[in-house]
């Protein structure tokens, strides 16, 4: 719920933002956030561009940007289904933007291998944003296999860490 | 190169007069017994098992410069580059220059034997280097054997002053082959990935060597991550995956333009290139929507050729070296194996069942063995297997060996080795075939994803 509550609050102000530019500018200024509304800062006065990295990140959460695969596997799982609502949520609030997909393997693989597994956990969630509504066209996929791992152990942890699929803005 | 290296010494001498000159004729060794044997003080040097081979620096008749050279000095570092290969290859005990006498030009074509065999060498490999007469070096090869009194080896190679080296790893093959029967394999360039950086961000730049390390050269600046570099057969472009403006796609540089140009047209990332036999054609591997197929498509570009369609991830993959058949690693079976196909796709067959996951196969030069990488236990090793499955060995044990490649004689595998956590790195390794003989090989930076090439003409 505090994502939810999070999303919304970013909404208004991003209609605030960019109502200048609507077609339909809304007659008063949305409510203003309930609570001290600080977590709802980052279109506020802190220079976040809406439809920005910033913006996204602010938006989804800490770690929102990604879902995580088992070893060798690549289906997507409740959890990972409630992290791309929540990303298809901001994708549908910020209709212009573009976002590539960046899939991701553990350092356990061969080179090779782990591409064409980067790919497949990259296109695993570029389906599942496009079967809740997100226009496929918006989405680029690129693998990276094993050459950019986001933890640098060699542990357990670390490589459920690295297999990964993470939303990346790319702009309008 | 323009011209080929391996000219016969004996073409060499009758248009050069300063050759035939030479006063062998004049030198006629003391009679030896043959069997002298060795000292207690030698054997404890140098492994019992290795033919000694003395290499002392090549002669010269006078001491000139070509092209900045002086023709003391490349006599002294020829040496030192033959008795580095042969050491290297693990069945030699070469004494190199720095610990025998140099020799006269008289000594070339009429060894003091006496002298080598008081040193225990079995073998003593002399030389010359002259100028040419044309800018260009002459450098003359010979292998004795010191017991017998014979020659065993005589060539000469014609050369350009920069291509020195060349003229030092011909020599070393020639005396590879002769003591050991095997086809030569010094004489042969190696391409791989140079690394650098945190582990979270490295550089990777595509880069080429000779396969002693020497002659080292970054192909790419290291702006676009480059990965899984393959020499053409004729040395003069590589087949290579850059991920320049953020797409994984294969290119053919061009070595001496200093160009690339995409293999194939497609909005799908294409990687895991290798060439066919004769060059005209590569293999790579394409993901679409989720699902990797292997392809083989013209090295001049033309309409691909799909050669897998079952559902998963079917990548990499290496031709036989009559160019009939393809090896290639597919996940069809519910974890990565080994395959093989005959190159239009037809007659798929799993080959690896030894437990574990295979992976990265390679072909062997001669036909015979598939190289390839492990996975169980917590480990990656290099293997060997025959082409049907059979006979599978392991040749390496550490945390992560990958990605072998063969010497262009089949008797030498070279991989990468990654060191696990945070501060890991992979460097290059190579080891025989028998798993014997594991070398790190020198490079300036870290090294991963090596391609060694064939014997150089």
């Amino acid at each position: 719920m505090t994502i939810r509550k999070t999303t919304a609050m970013i909404a208004a102000i991003t209609m605030l933002t960019v109502g200048a530019c609507a077609k339909k500018a809304p007659d008063t200024l949305p409510p203003a956030p309930d609570g001290s509304g600080t977590d709802a800062g980052a279109g506020t006065g802190t220079g976040v561009v809406p439809g920005s990295q910033e913006d996204f990140l602010a938006s989804v959460g800490a770690m929102g940007d990604r879902i995580f695969f088992d070893l060798d596997q690549y289906n997507v799982d409740a959890q990972d289904q409630a992290t791309l609502q929540s990303q298809a949520q901001w994708l549908a609030r910020n209709p212009a933007v573009r976002v590539t997909l960046e899939g991701h393997a553990d350092e356990r693989g061969t080179r090779d291998y782990n591409i064409a597994l980067g790919e497949r956990r990259a296109n695993a969630a570029k389906n599942y944003l496009a079967s809740i509504g997100v226009d496929p066209s918006r989405i680029d996929v690129i693998s990276y296999g094993k050459e950019r791992p986001a933890a640098l152990g060699s542990t357990e942890e670390a490589w459920a860490q690295n297999r990964r699929a993470v939303t990346v803005v790319i702009g309008r | 190169m323009k011209r080929s290296l391996a000219t016969r010494l004996t073409l060499l001498a009758t248009a050069m007069g300063a050759f035939a000159a030479l006063p062998a004729a004049a030198q006629t060794p003391p009679a030896t017994t043959g069997d002298t044997p060795r000292t207690a003080e030698v054997v404890a040097e140098v492994s019992t098992e290795r033919t000694v081979i003395a290499v002392p620096a090549f002669a010269t008749p006078t001491v000139v410069n070509v092209a900045g050279l002086s023709t003391g000095t490349l006599g002294r570092q020829i040496a030192d580059v033959i008795a580095a290969d042969l050491e290297r290859s693990g069945l030699y005990a070469p004494l190199g220059p720095g610990s025998v006498r140099a020799i006269t030009m008289g000594e070339v074509r009429a060894p003091q034997f006496a002298d080598w065999q008081a040193r225990n060498a079995d073998n003593v490999v002399h030389g010359f280097v002259q100028a040419s007469g044309t800018g260009g070096l002459v450098v003359g090869c010979y292998l004795y054997d010191t017991a017998l009194q014979t020659e065993l080896v005589r060539q000469g190679y014609e050369i350009q002053p920069g291509d020195w080296r060349r003229a030092a790893h011909k020599c070393a093959d020639a005396i590879y082959s002769r003591l050991s029967g095997e086809s030569p394999f010094f004489d042969s360039r190696v391409a791989y990935i140079a690394e650098s950086g945190p582990k979270g961000n490295r550089i990777k730049r595509l880069a080429i060597m000779d396969s002693d390390g020497g002659n080292h050269r970054f192909i790419t600046n290291g702006q676009a991550l480059a990965i899984s570099p393959r020499f053409s057969p004729d040395y003069k472009k590589i087949v290579y995956v850059s991920y320049l403006n953020n797409r994984v796609r294969v290119f053919i540089y061009d070595i001496n333009a200093g160009t690339q140009k995409l293999v194939t047209e497609s909005g799908n990332a294409t990687f895991a290139p290798r060439w066919s036999p004769d060059g005209r054609q590569i293999l790579y591997s394409m993901a679409v929507g989720g699902n990797t197929d292997i392809y083989r498509v013209s090295a001049d570009g033309g309409t691909p050729v799909r050669l897998t369609s079952t559902p998963g991830i079917d990548v990499g993959g290496s031709f036989s070296p009559d160019g009939k058949k393809i090896v290639f690693e597919s996940d069809r079976s519910g974890s990565q194996q080994i395959y093989t196909m005959n190159i239009d796709g037809s007659n798929q067959q799993r080959i690896s069942f030894g437990g574990g996951r295979y992976a990265t196969p390679e072909w062997s030069p001669r036909g015979d063995l598939i190289a390839f990488t492990k996975m169980g236990g917590g480990e990656f090793r290099v293997g060997v297997m025959t082409p049907t499955g059979g006979g599978e060995r392991l040749l390496t044990n550490s945390w992560q060996d990958e990605a072998p490649t063969w010497s262009p004689n089949g008797r030498v595998i070279q991989f990468f080795r990654t060191s696990p956590g945070r501060e890991g790195k992979s460097t290059l390794w190579q080891v025989d075939l028998t798993g014997v003989n594991l070398r790190r090989l020198p490079t300036p930076q870290d090294g991963s994803d090596p391609s060694w090439g064939p014997i150089l003409p």
